[in-house]
């Protein structure tokens, strides 16, 4: 974040200080404000598609390609085109399109290398078009005032944290299959518990993105 | 020289988890000695609940409530909830904890030997998020009277900043983030003795006696805690080493806070922790990690609860990336690789 205390130390020379604030936002984006469990984004893959371990790392190669395109690509749209023409009201829908199309070529380009992977991914591939991390990272890097590096790494480092929280939610879910969880609670319930859970624990890295 | 056959002794829950609450003993009796019986207060309302809740729960789900209850795992989680709770919180909050690592935490996922997660350690987690100033008020050594802890525990005092201290690892980082402190400054106020806490070092050592009892009675194996506390004492000494003004002592990391608790009584949960060897040398060694990381530069002052749970997490990756080869095989060739 661009807030944090590395910034404004003296003792660090400046070229440290760049690198260290480009690490927190990656170490920011995948643990601290991981973007599902912290900011509660994309929750419709995060439990469409956990049910397989498989499926989980292929959903999240193919969001983490997205994402950091669509970071990248919506920070040049927002920088070049929206804010010169004082058109910051098109922003949701500029965005919206950019990634549609992005997420067009990324399955074309699945479709034609892995279709097996394009299979199993199935309905859930067009769907990353409406998966809310997609669109919340590009707003958020707005927010946050981001530059361009930082806006690839942000979006980068959310959809590794995408990733790694969907792989761990895969492999409990995966092992939640052999318990004995009572009729109300199987299948999605017993789920959305685990997830506040995984949330509860993912509060404790709290304070870890800034500078002491 | 031991000859076959070997006669084995059946193991139980039930026997395994007295042979636990046994070892809990020694820092349970140092606790009440140092700090005051209240812990003792807090030990019996957590127990109730967590028995009453178990015998609810598996009357509920229609299974044998006698046999469940007596197996003493609900009363070993509410014994922990307790322990790692400071031993003024007020009686709800006990009741909330205990409530929430039986009901939540292992009944909605089936009941004993089922649930991802460590209960006690999700009854700290939620506790301490939801109200992080009672989680935070730890009484200093002897300085409390029965009367007065008995007040706050049933509600009776209501103003408890002026009684209660900083603990020892709260001290240490309120005093390094102003700045203007190092660690040998800070490490001269009262809050701190010898080792640790002043006062809860001593509970630590009773939880290492525990500890080593339960390592001699095989109900542990030495994978854990051996790798929990040899990988925080690693780290602390790498950069106490290099900063010894910004970094504590790794005696200090491990007489404070939860370290011994944690080491031989809830890293070593045989049913949310790792099961493979090398997973669980994975699994203590992460929490060390996770926990020396959060303490150190993380917004609470212990880090070890996060760290489980955490770990919680990969645990099904773990046992299944460290599944080591069915005895004949090649261990490229086992199946699948799952």
């Amino acid at each position: 974040m661009r807030d944090s205390g590395a910034e404004d130390n003296p003792a660090i020379p400046f070229r440290a200080r760049i690198m260290t604030s480009y690490i927190f936002v990656v170490i920011g984006a995948v643990l601290v404000n991981n973007v599902v469990l912290v900011r509660i984004l994309g929750l419709c893959p995060f439990m469409g598609v956990s049910k397989k371990l498989e499926t989980a790392i292929g959903m999240g190669a193919a969001t983490t390609f997205v994402l950091t395109v669509g970071a990248g690509t919506s920070y040049l749209i927002d920088h070049y085109l929206l804010q010169p023409f004082d058109l910051g009201y098109l922003r949701t829908l500029a965005f919206i399109v950019v990634i549609a199309a992005i997420v067009q070529l990324t399955e074309l380009i699945i479709q034609k290398t892995s279709p097996l992977l394009h299979q199993v991914l199935g309905i859930y591939l067009p769907l990353i078009t409406t998966n809310c991390a997609v669109l919340g990272v590009p707003l958020l890097n707005v927010g946050l005032k981001h530059d361009l590096l930082e806006s690839l790494l942000f979006g980068f480092g959310s959809s590794l944290g995408f990733t790694l929280a969907l792989v761990l939610f895969a492999g409990i879910r995966e092992r939640l299959d052999g318990a004995d969880v009572p009729i109300a609670f199987k299948g999605t319930a017993i789920a959305m518990i685990t997830a506040g859970f995984m949330s509860l624990a993912f509060m404790g890295f709290a304070g870890l993105d800034r500078f002491h | 020289m031991i000859h076959s056959p070997y006669v084995r002794k059946a193991v139980s829950v039930q026997r395994t988890m007295g042979l636990v609450l046994l070892a809990l003993i020694p820092g349970i009796v140092a606790h009440a000695l140092l700090i005051g019986p209240g812990v003792l207060v807090n030990l019996a309302i957590s127990t109730i609940t967590a028995v009453g809740a178990e015998a609810l729960m598996l009357h509920l789900r229609k299974r044998p409530v006698a046999i469940a209850v007596g197996d003493l795992s609900a009363v070993v989680t509410a014994w922990l909830v307790t322990l790692c709770f400071p031993p003024i919180v007020p009686w709800w909050l006990t009741v909330c904890g205990a409530l929430v690592a039986i009901v939540a935490v292992k009944h909605l996922y089936g009941g004993l030997g089922q649930n991802p997660f460590n209960p006690a350690m999700i009854a700290y987690c939620s506790m301490i998020v939801a109200f992080p100033a009672l989680m935070s008020q730890w009484p200093p050594a002897g300085q409390l009277s029965f009367d007065t802890q008995l007040a706050l525990i049933l509600g009776g005092a209501r103003d408890i900043d002026g009684i209660t201290g900083a603990t020892a690892l709260d001290a240490l980082r309120t005093g390094l983030r102003s700045g203007t402190q190092t660690v040998d400054a800070v490490l001269q106020g009262s809050a701190f003795g010898a080792l640790g806490g002043r006062g809860w070092e001593w509970i630590s050592v009773g939880y290492v006696a525990g500890g080593l009892f339960l390592l001699a009675k095989r109900i542990i194996t030495w994978h854990m805690p051996l790798a929990f506390i040899g990988v925080l004492a690693g780290i602390s000494t790498l950069f106490w080493l290099l900063d010894p003004g910004r970094f504590a002592s790794p005696l200090f990391h491990l007489a404070s806070g939860g370290a011994m608790l944690a080491a031989f009584f809830i890293v070593t949960d045989p049913v949310s922790g790792a099961t493979t060897p090398r997973g669980k040398l994975l699994f203590a060694g992460g929490i060390a990690l996770i926990a020396w990381l959060i303490r150190n530069f993380g917004a609470y002052p212990e880090g070890i609860a996060f760290g489980v749970l955490l770990m919680n997490m990969c645990v099904p990756l773990l046992d299944m990336k460290t599944q080591p080869p069915v005895f004949g095989h090649h261990k490229d060739a086992k199946g699948g690789g799952k």
